[in-house]
């Protein structure tokens, strides 16, 4: 089992969701996050006074998937978040030890 | 608020009561309902100004965290006033005694009843007195909330509650005594009818003495010959100077020029604005007292003054710093207000047009090179704003109120007619008048920060500040998601 974890643009977030769902993954968590990477941020006045902004609002979602769907959720979540300019977001692969569900005790890939 | 006008009687009056002879005593002046009318209505519409109008202008502008200690403080400083007003302040800004302060007669309202009356600007017309003493009220609590921009973020509650209610008896008692009590225009008119029927020498001396004291029974800026139609001194100078020294006794916020502390909420702000607009049409129409030609003029002068100067604001942003901004916008407007104030019913709408666009370009300028070149922590950029458009609104008005650029000249209620203008005359008095509200304010503001100090403390503790006044001072938070 893997976690795949993907920050990308917030109005990026339902695309994904519905690409996602048709390749068939039944669920996902999702985080109003702020961060930075060679985006950098922005810059804002308020009364003539210049405020550089360097956290940007991004959206992070986390989603857990049996090892044999990594790759097709990757290339699902690519197509769908890319734009092509700069801040379209990074994907992060992690192992999952142990997959339980609360209200049956099922457990690992049937629990996903 | 001086003296305006046409005397509508005029000269028709004054022929009447010398064939009559029979001196000071003509007709009762009347209380005309329509005016009185327009004065209940003008004041609360500056109470609109202060809550919410003014509580949501500023609290947009702070961060969240101290949204409900501005509302607190404008809300109280509304209450305390009010009382403060009632009980003494009523009294020493509006009877006579001496030409700085006034006297106690009118203590606890002694007096004030619904049957007693207040000049206007026109002989033989009154209103209710009550109705001119609440509508007195409302400018009273709206210059000290003004102040607590300047502090906002930082001061602590006690130190405000303290602050606010000696600031109004020693500093803006004074000012408002010195720039708008006078005698009225009745108790002149009448006083130059006894001059104009007295037929011999010793009779003319001795109404002319009479005239003379009751010419003399006027405020001390009053008498230099300084016009302020609605309070461009008694209000904003004198604001936005006590502003300037609290940001500068009380100190810069913790992370001032280093932490990010953008506005929380910009569309409050903007409500906040657009409510000072609607109520200011009370502020600079109503100071007309009655509703006649010249308070039109003063509406009008209020539209065009205002929507000039967050034009001119705006575009002076976006050409110099790449984007119009809606804050500058909003703050151009009030800038605007501001400098029309005591301009509104004495200069021309094309002469507001004018002061307007200036005013904009000037208190941005103010606000954001000369604030950040000297490095001062005004939060809310009360002085900014409110003494320099007060400064530029009070200087401007002794030019624009000039016939020949389409002003109202001065009304001269002894000779019943338009005074003639003297530029250099009337210039020097609107310089006195800036000058001795800027000395007082500042001076006096300075001291009664000291007292608090000693007393309360000013300042909020770090931990305080760190967590945000909402919670420190008040044990409530402005949002609950």
């Amino acid at each position: 089992m893997k976690m795949v974890t993907a920050i990308i643009k917030p109005f990026k977030v339902d695309e994904v969701r519905d690409a996602l769902t048709a390749i068939g993954v039944h669920g996902m968590t999702a985080t109003e996050v702020k961060g930075y990477g060679r985006q950098k941020g922005h810059t804002e006045i308020y009364r003539g006074t210049e405020y550089a902004v360097s956290f940007l609002p991004k959206v992070k979602i986390e989603i857990a998937v049996p090892t044999a769907q990594v790759d097709k959720v990757i290339e699902t979540v690519i197509a769908a978040a890319k734009t092509g300019q700069i801040g379209d977001g990074k994907i992060f692969i992690f192992g999952i030890d142990q997959a339980i569900r609360i209200r049956t005790g099922e457990s690992d890939d049937a629990a996903l | 608020m001086t003296f305006r006008n046409p005397y509508r009687a005029g000269l028709a009056a004054l022929a009447l009561a010398m064939l009559a002879a029979t001196s000071a005593f003509a007709d009762e002046p009347v209380v005309n309902k329509g005016d009185n009318a327009w004065m209940l209505t003008s004041s609360v519409l500056v109470l609109l100004m202060t809550i919410p109008g003014l509580a949501l202008f500023y609290g947009g502008l702070v961060r969240t965290k101290n949204m409900l200690s501005v509302l607190a403080h404008v809300f109280y400083t509304v209450c305390i006033v009010t009382v403060v007003w009632m009980i003494y302040g009523y009294s020493l800004t509006f009877t006579g005694g001496s030409p700085f302060i006034g006297g106690f007669s009118k203590l606890f309202l002694a007096g004030v009843t619904p049957d007693s009356k207040a000049a206007t600007f026109s002989a033989g017309v009154n209103i209710s007195e009550l109705v001119y003493m609440c509508f007195q009220l409302t400018f009273a609590a709206i210059t000290p909330a003004l102040i607590v921009g300047a502090f906002a973020e930082r001061m602590r509650f006690a130190a405000v509650a303290l602050f606010i209610p000696l600031w109004v008896t020693f500093i803006y008692f004074p000012i408002a005594h010195m720039v708008w009590y006078w005698a009225g225009p009745d108790a002149i008119v009448e006083a130059a009818k006894v001059v104009a029927a007295a037929t011999d020498e010793a009779a003319k001396t001795a109404a002319q003495a009479k005239l003379d004291e009751v010419m003399a029974d006027a405020g001390q800026i009053f008498l230099w010959g300084a016009i302020d139609f609605a309070g461009g001194t008694v209000v904003h100078i004198n604001a936005g100077i006590a502003a300037l020294v609290g940001a500068l006794i009380v100190g810069k916020r913790i992370g001032f020029g280093k932490e990010l502390m953008p506005p929380h909420s910009l569309t409050q702000t903007m409500i906040g604005a657009s409510l000072l607009w609607v109520g200011w049409f009370g502020f600079n129409a109503g100071s007309n007292l009655e509703a006649t030609g010249v308070a039109a003029l003063a509406m009008a002068n209020s539209f065009v003054a205002t929507a000039g100067a967050a034009l001119s604001w705006m575009f002076a942003e976006w050409i110099v710093k790449g984007k119009p901004s809606l804050l500058g916008a909003v703050s151009g407007a009030v800038a605007g207000l501001v400098a029309v104030t005591p301009a509104s019913g004495f200069a021309g709408p094309m002469g507001a047009l004018v002061l307007g666009l200036i005013a904009g370009v000037v208190c941005l300028i103010f606000v954001s090179a000369v604030k950040n070149a000297l490095g001062y922590d005004d939060s809310l950029d009360v002085f900014g704003v409110h003494c320099i458009g007060g400064i530029i609104g009070a200087l401007g008005t002794g030019i624009l109120v000039s016939p020949a650029l389409g002003g109202t000249g001065i009304f001269d209620y002894v000779a019943g007619k338009v005074a003639d203008y003297d530029f250099t005359t009337q210039m020097i008095a609107q310089g006195k008048a800036v000058l001795t509200t800027l000395v007082w304010s500042g001076v006096g503001s300075a001291i009664l920060y000291k007292v608090v100090d000693l007393i309360v403390g000013l300042r909020a503790t770090p931990e305080a500040e760190r967590e945000g006044l909402d919670l420190a001072d008040h044990g409530e938070r402005a949002y609950n998601f």
